[in-house]
């Protein structure tokens, strides 16, 4: 489980995240979203030990902070927004790095499946800067798969946190992405993804935490977030949340339609 | 692409490029023996290495002449030319791996500037030290140490500068590199200004730049500094390769990115401060040699590294070669050949970058 109590984090003197609490359960796709600036990103960051913070968060009974990087490396994924690559490394090798040091037996395998698995094996030996960056965000899905392939360790679950995953990606894509991380928390991973996309978000998660200036608006299963009064809350502009038989709720922005 | 499903742990690496740089490393030790031949056949004296086989064949021993310039003027300076090109392109390439871009350079970016500025310290200043210090220590030895100090400093002075954000842009860089290489040059001036009559020989001798000045004695005083950056250079390889993702990434996969930038930052500080020390600054070599080797078998620097040892040493050696045949029996600084060869190349790289997306 992974477990945020009374998270403060302070950025360039100004307070982006204020006694922030949140949980996400292994076995589960929880979605952050907000709106600009809300904080989604610093608590992603927070989570995955690159910030200071003052507080508690704790990923299967660890505190992030001071946990050594081997050791979160072997528990956790990290896709970031945008990662750019330096030198001419091909598809295959940017996926490799994801496996550490010890290449050993199945794990050169495990590279090859990712690569499959985001459905990009066709270009495994093509230079990784020649890529589109739609196809560069999901060689890297692929990296981050392959470090942590098996969803559960003997330790326990392993963990997938995720900024922006789809963001870049147009709609089949969206949904192939959707479906690995809706794998992996099928087969008992946790999975933590900042989502811009309210109708994706609801699609996808099986948790979603609003937030808006580094608060928790609403937290809850899609139907109990995904709902005007908090949406409009937090994004400060009217919205309405509709349904539709045998889905998910989905969203119709109410302003600014041509008419 | 059609690999087998599984491999065993310790086989050959899966990608075709792995394999290329495997096989490109017996061409290159193949290369490095070539060099070494020519090397020792060639100099103003008409010794050639076929009658030095011969005579030794023949059992009728070396000439005392021969001798002397077989073993204390050829070979030390084979030696010091493979020890320094060697030092030279693995600095460059762990600079630029350190740096995520192949533009830096010990020699480009001001570290070259500041070991020189080192070592003139050492020989003008070297006399204000405790004598107790000086004793202990050597006078000859406090030059190469004195460069590795300096080297030390402008490497993490000009990390400091041109890192923003966890990014390194290569404007910041070479425009850092401009100030420092100027500052270290003008404290460098006044060094040489304020050198008595000995000094000012000594600083001369070593300011020429080349292998003319190579002895036994100069190899064994910077060895030291060179040989542990180069066998422990491959064991960054790993962290490396990673930080070229940037080193929030490099830190997500589990490495520790702090530590990995401190031994590179030494690494590169005692390999480029020695052949510095011994051999002043020769350009070209730490951009040129891990640049061909990026295009022939790619950027993994688990090959890269060993590699550019390689062939750091044969295109100095080779350098050296030319530098004394073209106006032989003269010879041109060694330095003068290498940004010959190395300044269009460079020239290239930068070019070609500029669609390359930024860094």
């Amino acid at each position: 489980m992974l477990a945020v109590t009374d998270l403060t984090v302070h950025l360039g003197g100004r307070r982006i995240l204020d006694a922030l609490s949140m949980q996400a359960q292994a076995g589960a796709v929880t979605v952050i979203l907000g709106p600009n600036g809300s904080g989604k990103t610093t608590l992603l960051r927070a989570a995955t030990g690159d910030l200071r913070y003052a507080g508690s968060v704790r990923l299967g009974g660890v505190e992030i902070a001071g946990a050594p990087l081997w050791r979160l490396a072997a528990v956790r994924g990290v896709l970031e927004q945008a990662t750019p690559v330096a030198f001419a490394f091909t598809v295959a090798e940017v996926v490799r790095f994801g496996l550490g040091a010890g290449l050993s037996a199945g794990r050169a395998e495990v590279a090859r499946l990712a690569l499959e698995e985001v459905g990009l094996a066709d270009l495994a030996e093509r230079p990784f800067h020649e890529l589109s960056g739609g196809q560069q965000q999901r060689v890297h899905l692929a990296r981050v798969r392959a470090q942590v392939w098996e969803p559960v360790s003997p330790e326990g679950p392993r963990w997938l946190f995720l900024d922006e995953p789809v963001a870049s990606l147009d709609i089949a894509h969206q949904l192939a992405v959707m479906e690995v991380m809706r794998g992996f928390a099928r087969a008992g991973g946790g999975v933590v993804a900042v989502m811009h996309d309210l109708n994706l978000s609801a699609m996808v998660a099986d948790r979603i935490v609003l937030l808006a200036e580094g608060r928790v608006v609403a937290a809850g299963p899609p139907e109990a977030v995904i709902r005007d009064a908090p949406l409009s809350r937090a994004y400060g502009c009217p919205l309405r949340a509709n349904r539709a038989p045998a889905a998910g709720p989905w969203i119709l922005p109410q302003g600014a339609a041509a008419s | 692409m059609t690999a087998p499903a599984l491999r065993l742990a310790g086989d050959p690496p899966a990608s075709p490029r792995a394999r290329r740089a495997l096989h490109l490393r017996w061409g290159l030790v193949a290369l490095l023996l070539l060099a070494a031949v020519l090397s020792i056949s060639t100099g103003a004296a008409g010794l050639s290495l076929p009658r030095v086989l011969g005579d030794w064949l023949s059992g009728a021993g070396l000439a005392t002449r021969d001798r002397v310039i077989l073993f204390d003027i050829r070979l030390p300076r084979l030696a010091m030319g493979m020890m320094v090109g060697a030092a030279l392109a693995v600095s460059g390439a762990l600079m630029q791996g350190l740096f995520r871009n192949p533009l830096a350079d010990p020699g480009v970016v001001g570290v070259a500037a500041g070991a020189s500025l080192g070592a003139v310290s050492a020989i003008v200043l070297g006399g204000l030290l405790p004598v107790a210090l000086t004793r202990v220590l050597g006078p000859q030895f406090l030059v190469p140490l004195a460069a590795f100090l300096f080297a030390w400093g402008a490497t993490m002075l000009l990390y400091r500068l041109a890192r923003a954000g966890g990014q390194t842009s290569v404007a910041t860089l070479l425009l850092a590199g401009i100030a420092l290489t100027a500052l270290a040059v003008a404290l460098t001036g006044i060094l040489i200004n304020m050198a008595n009559d000995q000094q000012l020989r000594d600083l001369t001798f070593w300011n020429m730049g080349s292998l003319a000045g190579a002895s036994w004695m100069k190899l064994a005083l910077a060895l030291p500094f060179v040989a542990p950056a180069l066998v422990f250079a491959p064991r960054l390889a790993g962290g490396l390769n990673a930080l070229a993702l940037g080193e929030a990434a490099a830190a997500h996969m589990g490495h520790d990115v702090e530590r990995l930038k401190r031994w590179s930052v030494l690494a590169v500080a005692a390999a480029a401060g020695a052949a510095v020390s011994v051999a002043g600054a020769i350009g070209f070599i730490g951009i040129v040699v891990p640049h061909l080797l990026r295009l022939a078998s790619g950027p993994d620097h688990r090959a890269l590294l060993p590699n550019a040892a390689l062939l750091g040493a044969a295109l100095l050696v080779g350098a050296d070669v030319i530098a004394r045949q073209v106006v032989a029996p003269a010879e041109l600084p060694i330095g003068i050949v290498t940004a010959i060869l190395g300044a269009p190349v460079f020239l290239w790289i930068l070019m070609r970058r500029r669609g390359f997306g930024g860094i």
